[in-house]
Protein backbone atom coordinates (compact mmCIF):
# COMPACT_ATOMS: atom_id res chain seq x y z
CA UNK A 1 0.00 0.00 0.00
CA UNK A 2 0.94 3.79 -0.39
CA UNK A 3 1.63 4.25 3.05
CA UNK A 4 5.02 2.02 3.31
CA UNK A 5 6.83 4.27 1.17
CA UNK A 6 7.80 7.13 3.00
CA UNK A 7 9.47 4.79 5.86
CA UNK A 8 11.46 2.90 3.54
CA UNK A 9 14.43 5.47 2.88
CA UNK A 10 14.73 7.16 5.79
CA UNK A 11 14.81 3.41 7.80
CA UNK A 12 18.01 2.12 5.29
CA UNK A 13 19.82 5.17 5.28
CA UNK A 14 19.39 7.01 8.98
CA UNK A 15 19.00 3.97 11.07
CA UNK A 16 21.83 4.50 12.99
CA UNK A 17 21.00 8.39 13.29
CA UNK A 18 17.63 7.26 14.02
CA UNK A 19 18.71 5.51 17.21
CA UNK A 20 20.94 8.34 17.96
CA UNK A 21 18.04 10.52 18.40
CA UNK A 22 16.24 8.40 20.47
CA UNK A 23 18.75 8.30 22.91
CA UNK A 24 19.12 12.34 22.67
CA UNK A 25 15.74 12.70 22.90
CA UNK A 26 15.86 10.48 26.14
CA UNK A 27 18.79 11.58 27.71
CA UNK A 28 18.76 15.70 27.34
CA UNK A 29 17.01 17.47 25.02
CA UNK A 30 17.96 20.84 25.40
CA UNK A 31 21.50 20.40 22.63
CA UNK A 32 19.83 19.12 19.53
CA UNK A 33 16.79 21.99 19.43
CA UNK A 34 17.32 23.13 16.02
CA UNK A 35 17.13 19.46 14.77
CA UNK A 36 13.41 19.07 16.03
CA UNK A 37 12.49 21.19 13.34
CA UNK A 38 14.49 19.87 10.50
CA UNK A 39 13.47 19.74 6.82
CA UNK A 40 12.60 15.85 7.38
CA UNK A 41 10.99 16.19 10.34
CA UNK A 42 8.58 19.27 8.68
CA UNK A 43 7.73 16.91 5.92
CA UNK A 44 6.49 14.80 8.48
CA UNK A 45 4.07 16.90 9.51
CA UNK A 46 3.21 18.72 6.01
CA UNK A 47 3.30 15.53 3.48
CA UNK A 48 -0.06 14.00 4.96
CA UNK A 49 -1.67 17.28 4.43
CA UNK A 50 -2.00 16.53 0.70
CA UNK A 51 0.59 14.43 -0.94
CA UNK A 52 0.16 11.92 1.57
CA UNK A 53 -3.19 12.56 2.78
CA UNK A 54 -3.92 9.43 4.95
CA UNK A 55 -8.33 9.71 3.72
CA UNK A 56 -7.86 10.70 0.60
CA UNK A 57 -4.64 9.29 -0.53
CA UNK A 58 -3.44 6.63 1.83
CA UNK A 59 -7.25 5.29 2.23
CA UNK A 60 -7.38 4.98 5.78
CA UNK A 61 -9.55 5.97 8.50
CA UNK A 62 -12.51 6.60 6.60
CA UNK A 63 -14.35 4.17 8.86
CA UNK A 64 -15.50 6.31 11.96
CA UNK A 65 -14.96 9.83 9.80
CA UNK A 66 -17.78 10.01 7.78
CA UNK A 67 -20.84 9.58 10.08
CA UNK A 68 -19.31 12.79 12.27
CA UNK A 69 -19.34 15.38 9.99
CA UNK A 70 -23.31 16.69 9.68
CA UNK A 71 -21.75 19.38 12.09
CA UNK A 72 -18.13 21.00 13.02
CA UNK A 73 -17.95 21.22 16.40
CA UNK A 74 -18.28 17.06 16.48
CA UNK A 75 -15.93 16.62 13.46
CA UNK A 76 -13.01 18.96 15.43
CA UNK A 77 -13.54 17.13 18.68
CA UNK A 78 -13.30 13.84 16.78
CA UNK A 79 -9.86 15.18 14.60
CA UNK A 80 -8.67 16.12 18.48
CA UNK A 81 -9.49 12.85 20.04
CA UNK A 82 -7.93 11.33 17.14
CA UNK A 83 -4.84 13.15 17.09
CA UNK A 84 -3.98 12.56 20.99
CA UNK A 85 -4.46 9.02 20.08
CA UNK A 86 -2.18 8.74 17.23
CA UNK A 87 0.40 10.79 18.74
CA UNK A 88 0.62 9.03 22.55
CA UNK A 89 0.33 6.00 20.72
CA UNK A 90 2.94 6.24 17.90
CA UNK A 91 5.25 7.38 20.68
CA UNK A 92 4.41 4.70 23.20
CA UNK A 93 4.81 1.53 19.92
CA UNK A 94 7.90 3.40 18.78
CA UNK A 95 9.28 3.29 22.30
CA UNK A 96 8.46 0.03 22.78
CA UNK A 97 9.62 -1.13 19.11
CA UNK A 98 12.17 -3.17 20.16
CA UNK A 99 10.84 -5.27 22.83
CA UNK A 100 7.92 -6.21 21.10
CA UNK A 101 7.55 -9.75 19.76
CA UNK A 102 6.80 -9.58 15.86
CA UNK A 103 4.26 -12.02 17.05
CA UNK A 104 2.05 -10.50 18.59
CA UNK A 105 2.78 -6.84 17.69
CA UNK A 106 -0.67 -6.56 16.69
CA UNK A 107 -2.46 -7.22 20.22
CA UNK A 108 0.12 -5.10 22.11
CA UNK A 109 -0.95 -2.61 19.63
CA UNK A 110 -4.88 -3.08 20.18
CA UNK A 111 -4.35 -2.44 23.95
CA UNK A 112 -2.43 0.37 23.62
CA UNK A 113 -4.50 1.96 21.34
CA UNK A 114 -7.69 0.78 23.08
CA UNK A 115 -6.05 1.90 26.80
CA UNK A 116 -5.56 5.28 24.81
CA UNK A 117 -9.04 5.66 23.55
CA UNK A 118 -10.83 4.74 26.60
CA UNK A 119 -8.46 7.43 28.39
CA UNK A 120 -10.07 9.61 25.62
CA UNK A 121 -13.65 8.86 26.10
CA UNK A 122 -13.61 9.30 29.84
CA UNK A 123 -12.41 12.86 29.55
CA UNK A 124 -14.57 14.05 26.65
CA UNK A 125 -17.21 12.47 28.74
CA UNK A 126 -15.95 14.47 32.01
CA UNK A 127 -15.33 18.00 30.34
CA UNK A 128 -17.35 17.79 26.68
CA UNK A 129 -20.72 15.77 27.69
CA UNK A 130 -22.72 16.73 25.10
CA UNK A 131 -20.37 16.01 22.13
CA UNK A 132 -19.47 13.04 23.46
CA UNK A 133 -23.06 11.81 23.40
CA UNK A 134 -23.09 13.24 19.69
CA UNK A 135 -20.37 11.21 18.64
CA UNK A 136 -21.49 8.23 20.69
CA UNK A 137 -20.06 5.06 19.71
CA UNK A 138 -17.66 6.83 17.16
CA UNK A 139 -15.11 7.64 19.95
CA UNK A 140 -14.59 3.89 20.56
CA UNK A 141 -14.26 3.02 16.82
CA UNK A 142 -11.06 5.01 16.70
CA UNK A 143 -9.62 2.30 18.11
CA UNK A 144 -10.05 -0.05 14.67
CA UNK A 145 -9.90 3.34 12.92
CA UNK A 146 -7.24 1.64 10.36
CA UNK A 147 -5.49 5.29 10.08
CA UNK A 148 -4.07 4.39 13.51
CA UNK A 149 -2.81 1.03 13.18
CA UNK A 150 -1.65 1.80 9.68
CA UNK A 151 0.44 4.52 11.01
CA UNK A 152 1.91 2.37 13.86
CA UNK A 153 2.61 -0.89 11.26
CA UNK A 154 3.97 1.42 8.26
CA UNK A 155 5.73 3.84 10.84
CA UNK A 156 6.16 3.52 14.15
CA UNK A 157 7.51 -0.04 14.00
CA UNK A 158 10.67 1.41 12.65
CA UNK A 159 11.18 4.86 13.09
CA UNK A 160 12.21 7.01 16.49
CA UNK A 161 10.13 8.30 18.88
CA UNK A 162 10.16 11.78 18.29
CA UNK A 163 9.57 11.44 14.66
CA UNK A 164 6.55 8.69 15.20
CA UNK A 165 5.15 11.57 17.18
CA UNK A 166 5.42 13.92 14.17
CA UNK A 167 3.91 11.02 12.06
CA UNK A 168 1.43 10.71 14.67
CA UNK A 169 0.82 14.70 14.76
CA UNK A 170 1.05 15.29 10.71
CA UNK A 171 -1.79 11.86 9.88
CA UNK A 172 -4.37 13.36 12.73
CA UNK A 173 -4.08 16.76 10.75
CA UNK A 174 -4.61 15.42 7.32
CA UNK A 175 -7.21 13.16 8.44
CA UNK A 176 -8.80 16.23 10.46
CA UNK A 177 -8.21 18.58 7.54
CA UNK A 178 -10.51 16.47 5.44
CA UNK A 179 -12.67 16.13 8.73
CA UNK A 180 -13.63 19.42 8.68
CA UNK A 181 -14.16 20.28 5.15
CA UNK A 182 -16.45 17.95 4.93
CA UNK A 183 -18.22 19.20 7.93
CA UNK A 184 -18.13 23.04 6.59
CA UNK A 185 -20.12 22.31 3.66
CA UNK A 186 -22.62 19.93 5.04
CA UNK A 187 -23.28 22.11 7.72
CA UNK A 188 -23.08 24.77 5.48
CA UNK A 189 -25.60 23.71 2.98
CA UNK A 190 -27.48 21.31 4.52
CA UNK A 191 -28.54 23.40 7.99
CA UNK A 192 -27.26 27.35 7.24
CA UNK A 193 -25.13 27.09 10.09
CA UNK A 194 -21.82 26.99 11.36
CA UNK A 195 -21.07 25.47 14.61
CA UNK A 196 -24.52 25.91 15.76
CA UNK A 197 -24.20 29.61 14.48
CA UNK A 198 -27.42 30.86 11.68
CA UNK A 199 -24.32 32.21 9.00
CA UNK A 200 -26.73 32.24 6.49
CA UNK A 201 -29.83 34.17 8.16
CA UNK A 202 -32.43 33.08 9.92
CA UNK A 203 -35.11 31.39 8.77
CA UNK A 204 -38.98 32.42 9.60
CA UNK A 205 -41.79 30.38 9.19
CA UNK A 206 -42.82 33.06 6.32
CA UNK A 207 -40.53 34.94 3.89
CA UNK A 208 -41.68 37.82 5.53
CA UNK A 209 -40.01 36.78 8.63
CA UNK A 210 -36.85 35.22 7.58
CA UNK A 211 -33.41 37.41 7.27
CA UNK A 212 -30.36 36.99 5.48
CA UNK A 213 -30.09 34.97 2.08
CA UNK A 214 -33.79 33.14 3.30
CA UNK A 215 -35.27 36.16 2.86
CA UNK A 216 -34.83 35.50 -0.52
CA UNK A 217 -36.36 32.62 -1.25
CA UNK A 218 -33.19 30.60 -0.23
CA UNK A 219 -33.92 26.94 1.49
CA UNK A 220 -31.42 24.59 3.02
CA UNK A 221 -30.79 21.64 1.16
CA UNK A 222 -31.61 18.60 3.20
CA UNK A 223 -30.15 16.00 1.85
CA UNK A 224 -26.23 17.10 2.84
CA UNK A 225 -27.28 15.97 6.04
CA UNK A 226 -27.95 12.78 4.99
CA UNK A 227 -25.15 10.46 5.28
CA UNK A 228 -24.96 9.21 1.56
CA UNK A 229 -23.71 12.87 1.12
CA UNK A 230 -20.74 12.74 3.24
CA UNK A 231 -19.25 10.03 0.52
CA UNK A 232 -20.34 11.64 -2.02
CA UNK A 233 -18.55 15.16 -0.95
CA UNK A 234 -15.15 13.38 -0.06
CA UNK A 235 -15.63 12.03 -3.68
CA UNK A 236 -16.10 15.82 -5.01
CA UNK A 237 -12.54 16.56 -2.51
CA UNK A 238 -10.66 13.35 -4.03
CA UNK A 239 -11.56 14.98 -7.71
CA UNK A 240 -10.74 18.17 -6.74
CA UNK A 241 -7.57 17.23 -5.63
CA UNK A 242 -6.00 15.22 -8.04
CA UNK A 243 -7.23 17.38 -10.45
CA UNK A 244 -4.83 19.89 -9.06
CA UNK A 245 -1.89 17.32 -8.24
CA UNK A 246 -1.54 15.68 -11.01
CA UNK A 247 0.74 12.68 -10.07
CA UNK A 248 -1.74 11.43 -7.54
CA UNK A 249 -4.38 10.08 -10.22
CA UNK A 250 -4.42 6.01 -10.28
CA UNK A 251 -3.85 4.54 -13.69
CA UNK B 1 -41.62 -10.82 15.00
CA UNK B 2 -39.68 -7.77 16.82
CA UNK B 3 -36.74 -10.22 15.64
CA UNK B 4 -37.68 -10.23 12.06
CA UNK B 5 -38.35 -6.40 12.03
CA UNK B 6 -34.79 -6.27 13.87
CA UNK B 7 -33.26 -7.97 10.92
CA UNK B 8 -34.68 -6.21 8.42
CA UNK B 9 -33.61 -3.19 9.96
CA UNK B 10 -29.75 -3.44 10.54
CA UNK B 11 -29.82 -5.03 7.04
CA UNK B 12 -30.90 -2.61 4.91
CA UNK B 13 -31.99 0.50 7.25
CA UNK B 14 -29.11 0.99 9.54
CA UNK B 15 -26.73 -0.73 6.95
CA UNK B 16 -23.00 -1.10 8.32
CA UNK B 17 -21.76 0.82 4.92
CA UNK B 18 -24.44 2.97 3.67
CA UNK B 19 -25.57 4.38 6.75
CA UNK B 20 -22.43 4.26 9.70
CA UNK B 21 -19.29 3.80 7.09
CA UNK B 22 -18.50 1.33 9.38
CA UNK B 23 -15.56 -1.40 7.86
CA UNK B 24 -15.00 0.91 4.70
CA UNK B 25 -10.93 0.88 5.19
CA UNK B 26 -11.47 -3.14 3.97
CA UNK B 27 -14.52 -2.44 1.62
CA UNK B 28 -12.43 -0.09 -0.53
CA UNK B 29 -9.44 -2.32 -0.25
CA UNK B 30 -11.17 -5.48 -1.00
CA UNK B 31 -13.60 -4.72 -3.22
CA UNK B 32 -11.84 -4.52 -6.69
CA UNK B 33 -13.18 -7.76 -7.63
CA UNK B 34 -16.70 -9.57 -6.60
CA UNK B 35 -14.37 -13.15 -5.86
CA UNK B 36 -12.67 -11.24 -3.03
CA UNK B 37 -15.38 -9.08 -2.04
CA UNK B 38 -17.46 -12.10 -1.39
CA UNK B 39 -14.58 -13.91 0.58
CA UNK B 40 -14.34 -11.05 3.29
CA UNK B 41 -18.20 -10.29 3.45
CA UNK B 42 -18.82 -14.08 4.15
CA UNK B 43 -16.02 -13.79 7.28
CA UNK B 44 -17.70 -10.28 8.40
CA UNK B 45 -20.81 -12.36 8.71
CA UNK B 46 -19.15 -15.24 10.51
CA UNK B 47 -17.37 -13.20 12.56
CA UNK B 48 -20.12 -10.60 13.75
CA UNK B 49 -22.71 -13.50 14.22
CA UNK B 50 -20.45 -14.98 16.58
CA UNK B 51 -18.74 -11.57 18.53
CA UNK B 52 -21.92 -9.69 19.10
CA UNK B 53 -23.71 -12.32 21.45
CA UNK B 54 -20.60 -13.06 23.38
CA UNK B 55 -19.96 -8.98 23.98
CA UNK B 56 -23.78 -8.98 24.61
CA UNK B 57 -23.22 -11.88 27.68
CA UNK B 58 -20.07 -9.88 28.69
CA UNK B 59 -21.75 -6.58 28.77
CA UNK B 60 -24.67 -8.00 30.75
CA UNK B 61 -22.93 -10.22 33.02
CA UNK B 62 -19.95 -8.24 33.66
CA UNK B 63 -18.97 -4.70 32.32
CA UNK B 64 -22.42 -2.65 32.92
CA UNK B 65 -23.36 -0.80 35.76
CA UNK B 66 -24.56 -3.42 38.58
CA UNK B 67 -23.19 -6.51 36.11
CA UNK B 68 -22.18 -8.03 38.59
CA UNK B 69 -24.82 -7.84 40.99
CA UNK B 70 -25.28 -11.79 40.16
CA UNK B 71 -22.07 -12.81 41.79
CA UNK B 72 -22.68 -11.09 45.01
CA UNK B 73 -25.20 -8.12 45.89
CA UNK B 74 -22.47 -6.08 47.26
CA UNK B 75 -21.24 -5.83 43.97
CA UNK B 76 -23.90 -4.22 42.58
CA UNK B 77 -22.81 -0.39 42.19
CA UNK B 78 -19.76 -1.06 40.46
CA UNK B 79 -19.42 -0.09 36.62
CA UNK B 80 -17.20 -1.56 34.91
CA UNK B 81 -18.24 -0.30 31.66
CA UNK B 82 -14.75 1.86 31.02
CA UNK B 83 -13.36 -1.40 30.26
CA UNK B 84 -15.64 -1.83 27.43
CA UNK B 85 -13.29 -1.17 24.52
CA UNK B 86 -10.56 -3.58 26.18
CA UNK B 87 -12.61 -5.92 26.58
CA UNK B 88 -14.49 -5.98 23.42
CA UNK B 89 -11.32 -5.49 21.17
CA UNK B 90 -9.81 -8.37 23.43
CA UNK B 91 -12.73 -10.52 22.73
CA UNK B 92 -12.87 -9.73 18.86
CA UNK B 93 -9.40 -10.56 18.48
CA UNK B 94 -9.43 -13.94 20.60
CA UNK B 95 -12.46 -14.96 18.87
CA UNK B 96 -10.98 -14.27 15.24
CA UNK B 97 -7.84 -16.09 16.34
CA UNK B 98 -10.23 -19.04 17.48
CA UNK B 99 -12.23 -19.20 14.87
CA UNK B 100 -9.42 -18.95 12.05
CA UNK B 101 -8.07 -21.72 13.92
CA UNK B 102 -11.56 -24.15 14.15
CA UNK B 103 -12.15 -23.59 10.47
CA UNK B 104 -8.97 -24.30 9.27
CA UNK B 105 -8.97 -27.82 11.09
CA UNK B 106 -12.88 -28.59 10.23
CA UNK B 107 -13.48 -26.56 6.85
CA UNK B 108 -10.49 -26.37 5.30
CA UNK B 109 -12.52 -25.75 2.31
CA UNK B 110 -13.84 -22.61 3.51
CA UNK B 111 -10.70 -21.90 5.39
CA UNK B 112 -8.96 -21.70 1.65
CA UNK B 113 -11.69 -19.32 0.92
CA UNK B 114 -11.34 -17.03 3.45
CA UNK B 115 -7.99 -17.17 3.39
CA UNK B 116 -6.51 -14.08 4.81
CA UNK B 117 -9.34 -12.36 5.28
CA UNK B 118 -10.13 -14.07 8.60
CA UNK B 119 -7.22 -11.61 10.47
CA UNK B 120 -7.36 -8.83 8.72
CA UNK B 121 -10.90 -8.50 10.22
CA UNK B 122 -9.84 -7.98 13.70
CA UNK B 123 -9.04 -4.70 13.07
CA UNK B 124 -12.47 -4.27 10.71
CA UNK B 125 -14.41 -1.81 12.42
CA UNK B 126 -17.75 -3.25 11.71
CA UNK B 127 -16.87 -5.87 14.04
CA UNK B 128 -16.46 -3.24 16.80
CA UNK B 129 -19.09 -0.94 15.89
CA UNK B 130 -21.57 -4.10 15.83
CA UNK B 131 -20.30 -5.00 19.60
CA UNK B 132 -20.52 -0.94 20.34
CA UNK B 133 -24.33 -0.33 18.82
CA UNK B 134 -25.40 -3.43 20.87
CA UNK B 135 -24.43 -1.70 23.96
CA UNK B 136 -25.74 1.04 23.04
CA UNK B 137 -29.21 -0.59 21.78
CA UNK B 138 -29.32 -2.12 24.82
CA UNK B 139 -31.25 -5.16 23.69
CA UNK B 140 -33.12 -7.13 25.96
CA UNK B 141 -32.02 -10.82 25.23
CA UNK B 142 -28.98 -12.27 23.52
CA UNK B 143 -31.25 -13.30 20.62
CA UNK B 144 -31.67 -10.20 19.90
CA UNK B 145 -28.19 -9.10 19.56
CA UNK B 146 -27.50 -12.65 17.49
CA UNK B 147 -30.12 -11.59 14.98
CA UNK B 148 -28.75 -7.53 14.97
CA UNK B 149 -25.15 -9.74 14.53
CA UNK B 150 -25.96 -11.64 11.83
CA UNK B 151 -28.39 -9.36 9.94
CA UNK B 152 -25.23 -6.62 10.40
CA UNK B 153 -23.26 -8.93 9.02
CA UNK B 154 -25.34 -9.59 5.84
CA UNK B 155 -25.97 -5.94 5.21
CA UNK B 156 -22.66 -5.28 5.41
CA UNK B 157 -21.91 -8.56 2.68
CA UNK B 158 -24.56 -7.10 0.21
CA UNK B 159 -22.71 -3.89 0.17
CA UNK B 160 -19.41 -4.85 -0.54
CA UNK B 161 -20.81 -7.45 -3.31
CA UNK B 162 -22.44 -4.53 -4.83
CA UNK B 163 -19.71 -2.45 -5.12
CA UNK B 164 -17.61 -5.30 -6.46
CA UNK B 165 -19.85 -5.83 -8.97
CA UNK B 166 -20.19 -2.72 -10.11
CA UNK B 167 -16.17 -2.14 -9.67
CA UNK B 168 -15.25 -5.05 -11.96
CA UNK B 169 -17.93 -3.41 -14.90
CA UNK B 170 -16.85 0.05 -14.16
CA UNK B 171 -13.36 -0.57 -15.40
CA UNK B 172 -14.62 -0.42 -19.09
CA UNK B 173 -16.26 3.19 -18.61
CA UNK B 174 -14.84 6.02 -19.28
CA UNK B 175 -14.48 8.43 -15.80
CA UNK B 176 -12.74 11.49 -15.60
CA UNK B 177 -8.75 10.78 -14.76
CA UNK B 178 -8.45 12.64 -11.66
CA UNK B 179 -11.71 10.29 -10.16
CA UNK B 180 -10.34 7.30 -10.89
CA UNK B 181 -10.01 4.71 -8.33
CA UNK B 182 -10.96 5.99 -5.09
CA UNK B 183 -13.16 9.12 -6.07
CA UNK B 184 -15.66 7.09 -8.28
CA UNK B 185 -16.08 4.51 -5.98
CA UNK B 186 -17.04 7.05 -3.38
CA UNK B 187 -19.19 9.09 -5.23
CA UNK B 188 -21.04 5.49 -6.54
CA UNK B 189 -20.71 4.00 -3.09
CA UNK B 190 -22.84 7.37 -1.94
CA UNK B 191 -25.28 6.89 -4.81
CA UNK B 192 -26.21 3.09 -3.19
CA UNK B 193 -26.41 4.31 0.10
CA UNK B 194 -28.52 6.94 -1.55
CA UNK B 195 -30.65 3.90 -2.95
CA UNK B 196 -30.53 2.07 0.22
CA UNK B 197 -31.96 4.93 2.39
CA UNK B 198 -35.74 3.90 0.14
CA UNK B 199 -35.84 0.87 2.62
CA UNK B 200 -36.30 3.57 5.39
CA UNK B 201 -39.51 3.42 7.25
CA UNK B 202 -39.93 -0.12 6.45
CA UNK B 203 -41.22 -1.89 9.72
CA UNK B 204 -42.87 -5.71 9.27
Amino acid sequence: MAQEKNNKPEHSAEVDQEKKDAMILFLSDSEEKEHFLSKANRKLLTDPLDDDNPITVQVLGICSALAITVQLEPAIVMAIAVMAVMAFSNMIISALRNMIPNRIRIIVQLVVVASLVALVDQVLRAYAYDVSKQLSVFIGLIITNCIVMGRLEAFALGNGVYKSFLDGIGNAAGYGLILIIVAFFRELLGAGKLFGYEVLGHKGATLAESTGLYAFGYENNGLMLLSPMALIVVGIIIWVQRARNRKLIEA
Amino acid sequence: MDYINLFVQSIFIENMIFAYFLGMCSYLAVSKTVKTGVGLGAAVIFVLSITVPINFLLDKYLLRPGALSWLNEEYASIDLSFLSFIMFIAVIAAMVQLVEMVVEKFAPALYGALGIFLPLIAVNCAILGGALFMQQKDFPGIGYAATYGLGSGIGWFLAILGIAAIREKITYSNVPAPLKGLGITFIITGLMALGFMSFMGIKL
